[in-house]
């Protein structure tokens, strides 16, 4: 009975320290995988920010990356695995009596869901290479535009209009969910971007909310010249005729907004930067010194940044649980102790019959390694239950780990050897004549 | 040559600033195969005489020869390797392990002899020796089990089992009603008769020292005279 008190701070402090361990194991996996959805091994390539008579216009306002670029990347950097460009609008959508302007309206192609590992469509098909070489008028769409525009009910066959411009749904994606920022990602449409761009959007001003830069001088219900119609309202700078002027116009270029590019694994993600910004420059015919025209941003940074979190989280579990070993070591050593004094006479005894100092050593010691690895043992089977129960009532993430359990048992051997080490040298040190004669 | 030599032995307990002497030059022979009984008073030194004649303390001065071997400067762990081998040690409250069986107590020494026998062996002597004192029937029996008398036959198994040359018994029947304490003197000396194991039973009851061939009587810290010496060589 005694021997299952003391145990009971090891098993415990046992138990805590695997059941938080677990839980800090299922919480980066569980974060890992989220990452992974979002495509961990994708890299987005944007054009740097244009400088228009000394106003920044924010990232991604020059128009330097072409569709060719994206053939070029694919066909010629090794460590990319997939790629799409994408051409994006910020526009309303309209069915029925229902409109919504979606988070993400992109034009690109069909590898773009091999990029961002969503191949599985919930109804309907995606569209193909064919659509995107003749503009055809499809898109496949997210769930939250179901819910918003059809009111739940399967959209697949029957037509939208995209900034007036009729297109027909194909397709519904596979739920994503919210991605790390809190942006939804199911409100979403896509669709070829030679449609996106040629029939939908007059240029590439992605950022800027289509409908609004015309809002200043449309006739069209609801602008600003109807409510104030008296007063020129500019959102943005206009600029002067002079720099106007001397504002190349890429009439003829065709570009795109960004690329999306999916490196073949999480190792390849450096050297896949290195070749596409080797390649870029060199088609864009950037001297050596000259900075970049484009950015390549990947999502390690996101990735540390959560990843440290957790990390800080469970070193914090760690130590209280830590802390509760070693109050059970404490606990080990008290008792050990008593134990000592009580078999006195038995020490004494086994002296003189011919025990050496060591042998009375290794037994006492023993027996407190034993204790401890037995509570031990009990505290995994306890941990490993309640991180069970954690995870299937509280429905927080766990994970199994061998490392844990490996770990939990070598340190309840050090604290028995720890803790117990001291009442037993106590007890090698008796003197036999003295522990006979004790009461 | 003599079993046990004692030559002059001094033992001095110093406690703090006072120096308590409480063998002042004590000398006495032992022959093999000999049942002696060492008589004394209360705080006479027969303790203290007793634990250094079994190797369980040292003398202050002094020399003490052993089976030929002069073991008054062992270190504690040469002592212990002495004690398993050449010394067996029956005591007044018996001193077995509760809640374990009378097998197993008598077994318990050989766990600290370096000599290597096997399991079979070991179990092998130990019942044997329990059939020698009577309780070939009573081996899983656990102390709370046994009578006064036959627990200390158990820890005379126990003190044979790794066959000493010398067994130490101190005021053996001292907790035992005079029936039983007839029944173990008998079986010391048959014994003693028997195998030959040289006897020092360590006693103020002078009915349990007459059942010894001889009388070695302390007083005071020193043996009187007449008694250091075995009858045959006459005193001094």
């Amino acid at each position: 009975m005694r021997t299952m008190l003391t145990m009971l701070g090891i098993v415990i402090g046992v138990a805590a320290v695997i059941t938080m361990m677990e839980i800090g194991n299922g919480a980066s996996i569980a974060i890992q995988r989220t990452i992974a959805s979002l495509g961990a091994n994708t890299l987005v390539i944007v054009p740097a920010s244009a400088n228009i008579g000394g106003v920044n216009q924010g990232i991604g306002s020059m128009m330097t990356l072409t569709p060719q670029d994206a053939d070029a990347i694919i066909n010629e950097c090794s460590a990319v695995g997939s790629l799409a460009p994408i051409v994006r609008a910020r526009t309303q959508v309209v069915y029925g009596n229902r409109n919504w302007v979606p988070t993400y309206i992109y034009g690109t192609t069909p590898s773009f869901l091999q990029v961002r590992e969503w191949t599985d469509m919930d109804e309907g098909e995606t569209f193909t290479e064919h659509d995107v070489r003749n503009s055809s008028k499809v898109c496949i769409v997210g769930q939250t535009i179901v819910s918003e525009l059809f009111g739940g009910q399967s959209p697949v066959g029957k037509e939208v209009r995209v900034r007036n411009v009729a297109f027909k749904v194909i397709g519904v994606l596979r739920r994503k969910g919210a991605n790390m920022m809190g942006m939804d990602q199911d409100d979403i449409l896509l669709a070829p971007w030679t449609t996106i761009k040629y029939r939908v959007v007059a240029s590439s001003l992605a950022a800027a909310n289509q409908s609004t830069t015309n809002s200043s001088s449309s006739t069209e219900v609801n602008t600003l010249s109807q409510i104030y119609p008296n007063i020129q309202q500019n959102l943005y700078p206009v600029p002067s005729s002079t720099e106007q002027a001397d504002v190349p116009q890429p009439v003829r270029f065709a570009n795109v907004d960004q690329i999306l590019a999916a490196a073949r694994s999480g190792s390849q993600i450096p050297f896949a930067i290195q070749q596409i910004s080797t390649l870029l420059r060199q088609r864009h015919h950037i001297r050596g010194t000259d900075p970049d025209d484009f950015n390549i941003r990947d999502m390690t940074e996101i990735t540390k940044a959560m990843s440290s979190t957790t990390a800080l989280i469970t070193k914090v579990l760690l130590c209280v649980a830590t802390i509760s070993l070693v109050v059970g070591g404490i606990g080990i050593m008290n008792i050990m102790l008593v134990s000592v004094t009580e078999r006195t006479r038995e020490i004494g005894l086994r002296m003189a019959v011919g025990a050496e100092p060591g042998d009375i050593l290794r037994q006492f010691l023993t027996e407190a390694v034993v204790l401890c690895l037995f509570g031990g043992t009990m505290g995994i089977l306890l941990g490993r239950g309640s991180s069970y129960i954690v995870s299937s009532v509280l429905h927080w993430p766990t994970a199994a780990s061998v490392g844990a359990i490996v770990a939990a048992v070598v340190v309840s051997a050090s604290v028995g050897i720890i803790f117990g080490f001291y009442p037993a040298w106590k007890a090698s040190r008796l003197d036999p004549i003295e522990a006979l004669r004790y009461e | 040559m003599d079993l046990i030599e004692l030559r002059d032995i001094y033992k001095t307990y110093h406690l703090g600033e006072v120096d308590l002497p409480v063998l002042k030059g004590v000398s006495l022979n032992v022959r093999h195969g000999e049942l002696v009984a060492l008589m004394g008073a209360s705080g006479s030194g027969k303790s203290t005489l007793m634990n250094i004649l079994g190797c369980l303390d040292h003398p202050t001065s002094g020399e003490y020869w052993l089976d030929g071997r002069e073991i008054s400067r062992l270190t504690a762990q040469e002592q212990a390797r002495l004690r398993n081998r050449m010394v067996g040690f029956v005591f007044q409250n018996y001193n077995l392990l509760p809640r374990t069986t009378a097998l197993e107590n008598v077994l318990m020494p050989l766990t600290y002899t370096k000599e290597n026998l096997t399991e079979h062996q070991m179990r092998q002597r130990a019942t044997e020796l329990l059939q020698k004192v009577g309780l070939g029937d009573r081996t899983d029996h656990q102390p709370s089990q046994l009578s006064g008398g036959e627990q200390q036959r158990v820890a005379i198994a126990r003190s044979l089992v790794n066959r000493p040359r010398v067994l130490f018994a101190d005021e053996p029947t001292g907790n035992l009603d005079s029936r039983t304490s007839e029944e173990i003197l008998q079986m010391f000396q048959e014994l003693n008769s028997a195998e030959g194991i040289t006897l020092i039973l360590v006693t103020h009851d002078p009915n349990v020292a007459q059942h010894a061939q001889r009388m070695i009587r302390i007083k005071d810290g020193l043996i009187e005279k007449g008694t250091s010496q075995h009858e045959s060589r006459g005193t001094p």
